[in-house]
């Protein structure tokens, strides 16, 4: 089947869930809602429509971002909006779906907020929530939304829709797309991605690798791990738009053994981009071939560094080497290796969909488009949050993440990890 | 970190090693690169990865002992001991610090009255530290063997530890029935940090 034909079946069950005729509900299960309970919730919840003899459908997704309020749930009935619970326990969900479902009453002491269309007498609407209106999503844009483990859901999101876009251009016309972008290295060193991938791409070699680093090892971190958790495919659409613009043939994801969750959707993933024909031969139909595979890091922070992570894959001691030269030269196994962040990737693939103008509209002269962050520590309201370059980091504390707990005075914030630094507040 | 060079290990080679190598033989070609998942399921099959596996793998790959010691010993995930039937691990990122995992770590220690890295005289429980988990925003975070706990107190962990060990002296004399009792999956301790 053609991804044409592949894209207009993915719509139509699309279209089919948003009108299902039957109450739906989704639950985060990403690693931190299942540390909060989210299993048990689960359970919970199968256990309840069977019982009630009420047909439903119960989805998962990935992290919608509001950590503070896991386990999180969301019921929609039929015609109605999606309204969110949070901090539920086995007891709670079975309660709230025997209220909500079987008499009619939708709890609104207990819920957050509701989304979609349609009102729920009294909730704010979630966009509206302090926490989510100042915040722009581009690289989590379908993380809390579709089932992660659905290649369907992903495609009708608009998932791939930037490849297709990408190999109707010849490879210098998608660097120069990125360049146009203006985006810039997630992972920390912020380099112009555009430009690492012309010194790839034109770098002497027939054989070149794309890396994925998906090692995020600054304790505090963990926006790579929820996205790829919550959408696995807009990182790897970007892997697979990388590789046609550098002219790579195989690609790695370097994620760390620490994330099996994150490892196992991955693994899902790629299994279902071979059947829809996005991986191996003919991408498409068309003459691009290309392979991933994934690489499970072993514990060891400094493998993060590009250098050390390429003698990690490679099977050695993961000890980082001086540069130049640089890996777009000589990288793994001495080929001209391309490696992009997992953010950034996913920003890739946002780009050659809704285009290079659209992502510079956000963000700041000379840093475009958003940036993820994960909020931890003694804040009201922690999570992982994407806002546009250039908020103030008080804007983040107070308003996004509510200030500090307990009504307590903020002296400091940490970011960026070890490698990062203490700003206080005076610099906020 | 301590290697169990050329004692008790190096005598018979264990029935599990044959099976393990009977699996990868199956299943890897002997390539450099395929050296640390040779490593990663070696240690999943047996606990840890005794002298003898190592040379097995150097076997297997051509690559010189010295050079697969070299790198197994590179990377924490790697143990050269014997562990307990429970692997506790607590996380001890930034954000773990700031909820308190150092006390959490702390009790637990003197309540099994075993340092990180060693195994308790019962066989149960090694402690072990863990950099981050990436689930800060439910810090502190523990883990035991593949369950996930959130926002753990110190009394919440000790009761974790109660429950398995009450579980297990249950299970004393039904050798046949001591496989994992821990159900997988994750769970919340109950309270916000301490």
């Amino acid at each position: 089947m053609d991804f044409t034909s592949l894209a207009e079946r993915a719509n139509k069950n699309w279209e089919a869930l948003e009108n299902l005729q039957q109450p739906l509900i989704q639950i985060g299960m990403g690693t931190c809602g299942k540390a909060a309970g989210a299993d048990e919730v689960l359970a919970a919840a199968k256990a309840a429509l069977k019982a009630m003899k009420i047909p439903g459908r119960i989805m998962q997704v990935g992290c919608i971002g509001t950590c503070y309020l896991e386990p999180i749930m969301a019921i929609r009935k039929p015609g109605g909006p999606f309204v969110y619970y949070g901090n539920l326990t086995a007891k709670k969900t079975q309660e709230i779906l025997a209220s909500t479902l079987r008499d009619g009453d939708l709890k609104p002491e207990w819920a957050v907020a509701f989304t979609g269309e349609g009102a729920a007498d009294g909730l704010p609407r979630f966009e509206d929530l302090p926490m989510i209106k100042p915040q722009v999503r581009i690289a989590l844009r379908n993380c809390g939304i579709i089932d992660p483990e659905s290649i369907e859901h992903s495609i009708a999101r608009g998932g791939y829709s930037g490849l297709k876009r990408a190999l109707r251009m010849s490879p210098e016309e998608v660097v120069q797309e990125i360049k146009d972008s203006g985006l810039r290295g997630r992972g920390g060193a912020g380099f112009p991605t555009g430009t690492k991938w012309e010194f790839a791409r034109k770098a002497p070699g027939r054989t070149k690798y794309i890396i994925c680093n998906a090692d995020e090892g600054d304790p505090g971190a963990f926006m790579d791990r929820s996205l790829l958790e919550g959408d696995p495919h807009s990182v790897l659409e970007g892997m697979l738009i990388g590789a046609y613009a550098i002219g790579c043939g195989e690609g790695y994801i370097y994620i760390r053994a620490e994330y099996p969750l994150a490892i196992e959707r991955l693994e899902k993933a790629l299994a279902q981009m071979r059947e829809y024909g996005l991986l191996g031969r003919n991408i498409m139909g068309g003459r691009f071939d290309f392979e991933i595979q994934i690489k499970e890091g072993a514990g060891a922070f400094v493998c993060g560094e590009e250098t050390a992570l390429m003698a990690s894959i490679a099977g050695g001691r993961g000890m980082p080497r001086s540069r130049p030269p640089f890996p777009a030269i000589k990288g793994l196994w001495g080929n001209p290796t391309n490696i992009n962040n997992v953010e950034t990737l996913a920003n890739v693939s946002a780009i050659l969909a809704q285009g290079a103008k659209w992502f510079a509209g956000f963000g700041t002269e000379k840093s475009r488009g958003t940036k993820t962050f994960a909020l931890a520590g003694k804040v009201e309201r922690t999570g992982l949050i994407e806002v546009p370059m250039g908020i103030s980091l008080k804007e983040i504390i107070d308003e996004i993440g509510g200030g500090v707990s307990k009504g307590k005075k903020v002296k400091a914030v940490q970011t960026g990890g070890p490698s990062g630094g203490c700003i206080p507040a005076a610099l906020f | 970190m301590r290697l169990a060079i050329g004692r008790e290990l190096s005598v018979d080679k264990p029935p599990e090693l044959d099976a393990l190598f009977r699996e990868i033989e199956k299943e890897f070609k002997g390539e450099a690169d395929e050296l640390i998942p040779l490593l990663q399921r070696a240690q999943r099959k047996l606990g840890f990865l005794p002298e003898q596996a190592l040379l097995e793998i150097s076997r297997f790959t051509g690559l010189s002992a010295a050079g697969v010691f070299g790198t197994a010993t590179f990377y924490t995930q790697f143990r050269f001991q014997p562990v307990g039937k429970y692997i506790i691990r607590v996380c001890r990122g930034t954000a773990c610090h700031v909820k308190g995992s150092n006390r959490l770590l702390d009790t637990i220690e003197e309540y099994l009255q075993v340092p990180p890295g060693a195994m308790t005289p019962d066989g149960l429980f090694t402690i072990e530290t863990v950099a981050c988990f990436g689930s800060c925003a439910l810090a502190p975070i523990m883990v035991i063997n593949d369950s996930v706990y959130g926002s753990v107190t110190r009394s919440g962990a000790l009761k974790l530890l109660d429950d398995i060990r009450a579980r297990e002296e249950r299970f004393i004399g039904q050798a046949d029935k001591r496989e994992s009792e821990v159900e997988h999956g994750f769970h919340v301790v109950g309270g916000t940090g301490q």
